[in-house]
């Protein structure tokens, strides 16, 4: 029998039994769908993260103490104290690949304005930091080199700071906010950066003048970390080993000795994070997928029922002349067009779901071609795997008894 | 002297139940001539079934030979036996095995599926004809539970015309119909006959088997009788059944 007619066949039968045929197919189109729209999810999330850590600056370097350890106690991250002005001199005038540089030292502060307060992280940086972690100022200025070599009481606040403050709509710059004891000029505002990849909100933030926060809260001469920024986003590892290299000069390390410090650029941390979100999708799709064997022993139950059901058919074809081969392929054929079918509605469906997902969820829509293409290829095998042994039981009937068969 | 359509010499099938041996047939030979109207009859165990499974190429026999249209199927495969079938039987089953929801010129046209000669333009004249032949141009889109028993009968006899096979094999193909549709379908296989069918039909029924040409009679897997009929009309019986309710 030609392929032609073995498909009109198949097809004609499927017909023939609408109902059945729908509710088998459902099981793919679940399974496909959910794989579908697993796969795009998780791809999504692995795009909108990389785009929010790459607004973060994608040519930020960090620059932390690295670990220490005290007659064998481990003292925790960033423990050390060996950043310092030195390294924050040598940082900003020897280096070629260096565009800037920001200390950071870190308080928690609770924050006085009137009869408000807020708790919140304070952090002390140079005004260079602004550009390094891509914040833009509402309104007002940033603090100068000036104010850090003055130890200046000025600070500029994000947009939470302001909300949670200055809570009947005054204009917050020039105001003095208490710090713990010691008052502190606003003189500007942040634009607001909303959340972070990772759900922290950008806006409950206030900047100071990193001597400030030295000298009149913490009284420290070492910084908690340090925040530098490429000449391009192409050559942070280049600015890296730069930077290794001067640090471990200003630090006396001998060659072959560790770091006392740790940089992380963030292609670096990027590529980490991606890593994590392509396992999630992985997982996801691998979850999604077991609802595909479902739906593919769901063929393999019904054409498993459809060739007992049809046993008089099956001997009526072979009386008539139909060979074993024909009726194999007759029932093959029905499973394949019967899960690819079903693989296109759960291709649309997956889609729909998808889109839908990205509208609410607020992540960019990502069609993963790959997903597509490989779900059309396992709804194929899945009609043929799961077809097999029902086609070959069939083919194997001996007419004369199918033809009695009651 | 007409040509031998079909021929079987010392046909013997032996069944194997459990540990003994049954034999169904035991050395049966005949042949039917080109145009003959065979009715094969006897009671049930008598082996009819055995030697009709055996005639249309669904069984091998244990021994002798069967030749039909000068083909021995002694070394045929299956699938030189399917294509045997498709090609120079018609068969015509007591419960007609018409494919459910599937319409008549569709299960009509069946059996060309299976042969690839055939393109899909004249597979459906061929089916069309053959419908027509048993008188059912009208139903051709209806669907086998829109049609009566003799009707759906009909379509299987168009179904087992349509590939002009050499011979056509009726089992009980009157069985599940009342007197005045058996006696219609019979009226139909002698119009048939007329037209140069060969037609070989197993019953049990004699009445039916006095509208053939001649009766193979087995008992116990022998042939005890097999002679000349003196052919009624069927349509003649139906006038008489007709003329019976009017009075």
């Amino acid at each position: 029998m030609n392929i032609g007619n073995l498909i009109k066949i198949a097809i004609s039968s499927l017909f023939r039994n609408k109902m059945r045929t729908a509710l088998t197919m459902l099981g793919i189109v679940i399974g496909i769908a959910s794989v579908i729209a697993m796969v795009s999810i998780g791809q999504a999330s692995t795009q909108s993260v990389k785009s929010e850590l790459s607004s973060m600056g994608s040519n930020m370097i960090m620059i932390m103490p690295a670990r220490q350890r005290r007659g064998g106690v481990d003292m925790g991250m960033s423990s050390s104290k060996t950043l310092d002005n030195r390294d924050l001199e040598s940082l900003s005038k020897n280096t070629k690949y260096v565009a800037a540089v920001s200390p950071n030292v870190t308080t928690n502060k609770q924050l006085i304005y009137g009869n408000n307060n807020h708790s919140c992280s304070v952090s002390g940086v140079s005004a260079a930091y602004l550009d390094i972690r891509k914040y833009e100022l509402k309104e007002g200025v940033m603090f100068t080199d000036e104010d850090v070599k003055r130890y200046n009481k000025v600070c500029v606040i994000g947009q939470t700071v302001v909300n949670e403050l200055f809570t009947n709509g005054e204009n917050p710059i020039g105001k003095s906010i208490r710090f713990g004891s010691i008052p502190m000029t606003v003189i500007g505002v942040l634009a607001s950066k909303g959340q972070s990849g990772m759900g922290e909100d950008q806006d409950d933030i206030v900047f100071a003048p990193y001597t400030t926060i030295q000298k009149r809260f913490l009284g420290i001469t070492y910084f908690n970390m340090m925040y530098a920024s490429a000449t391009s986003e192409e050559e942070s590892e280049l600015a890296a080993t730069e930077i290794t290299y001067i640090l471990r000069s200003n630090h006396g390390i001998k060659d072959g000795a560790d770091d006392d410090f740790d940089i992380r650029t963030q292609e670096e941390l990027v590529s980490t994070i991606s890593s994590v979100t392509s396992l999630m999708t992985t997982l996801l799709a691998a979850i999604a997928s077991i609802s595909l064997v479902v739906g593919g022993i769901g063929i393999m139950n019904i054409m498993y029922v459809t060739v007992t059901e049809r046993t008089k058919e099956i001997g009526l074809r072979m009386a008539i002349g139909a060979h074993n081969r024909d009726i194999k392929l007759q029932f093959l054929c029905e499973s394949v067009i019967l899960s690819l079918i079903g693989g296109v509605i759960g291709i649309v469906f997956g889609l729909i779901i998808s889109y839908v997902a990205s509208k609410i969820l607020n992540m960019p829509y990502v069609v993963s071609q790959m997903a597509i293409l490989a779900s059309f290829v396992v709804c194929a095998l899945t009609g043929i795997f799961f077809g097999w042994y029902p086609a070959k039981k069939a083919a194997n009937l001996d007419p004369i008894t199918a033809l009695r068969y009651e | 002297m007409e040509k031998d359509i079909l021929k079987v010499e010392k046909l013997e099938r032996v069944f194997r139940v459990g540990s003994e041996d049954v034999h169904a047939l035991r050395g049966i030979s005949f042949s039917i001539k080109e145009g003959e109207f065979v009715s094969i009859m006897g009671t049930s165990g008598s082996g009819k079934s055995t030697l009709l499974n055996i005639l249309g190429c669904l069984d091998t026999p244990s021994a002798g030979d069967y030749i039909i249209d000068g083909v021995s199927i002694k070394n045929l495969s299956k699938n030189e036996l399917s294509t045997l079938r498709n090609r120079k039987i018609g068969f015509v089953f007591q419960n007609y095995n018409l494919l459910a929801r599937t319409t008549a010129l569709e299960n009509v046209e069946l059996p060309l599926f299976y042969n690839n000669s055939v393109p899909a333009k004249e597979r459906r004249e061929r089916a069309e004809a053959a419908l027509k032949l048993v008188g059912l141009e009208n139903r051709m889109e209806h669907m086998p539970n829109q049609l009566s028993g003799g009707q759906q009968q009909r379509v299987a006899i168009a179904r087992a015309l349509v590939n002009d096979p050499v011979i056509l094999l009726a089992d009980e193909a009157t069985g599940n119909l009342d007197t005045r549709t058996s006696y219609e379908i019979m009226s139909l296989f002698q119009d048939l006959h007329h037209q140069g069918k060969t037609i070989a039909f197993v019953t049990h029924e004699p009445d039916i088997a006095m509208f053939t040409t001649r009766k193979i009679k087995l008992r116990d897997g022998q042939i005890i009788e097999d002679a000349p009929i003196n052919t009624q009309s069927a349509a003649d019986a139906l006038a008489n059944l007709n003329l019976q309710k009017e009075e």
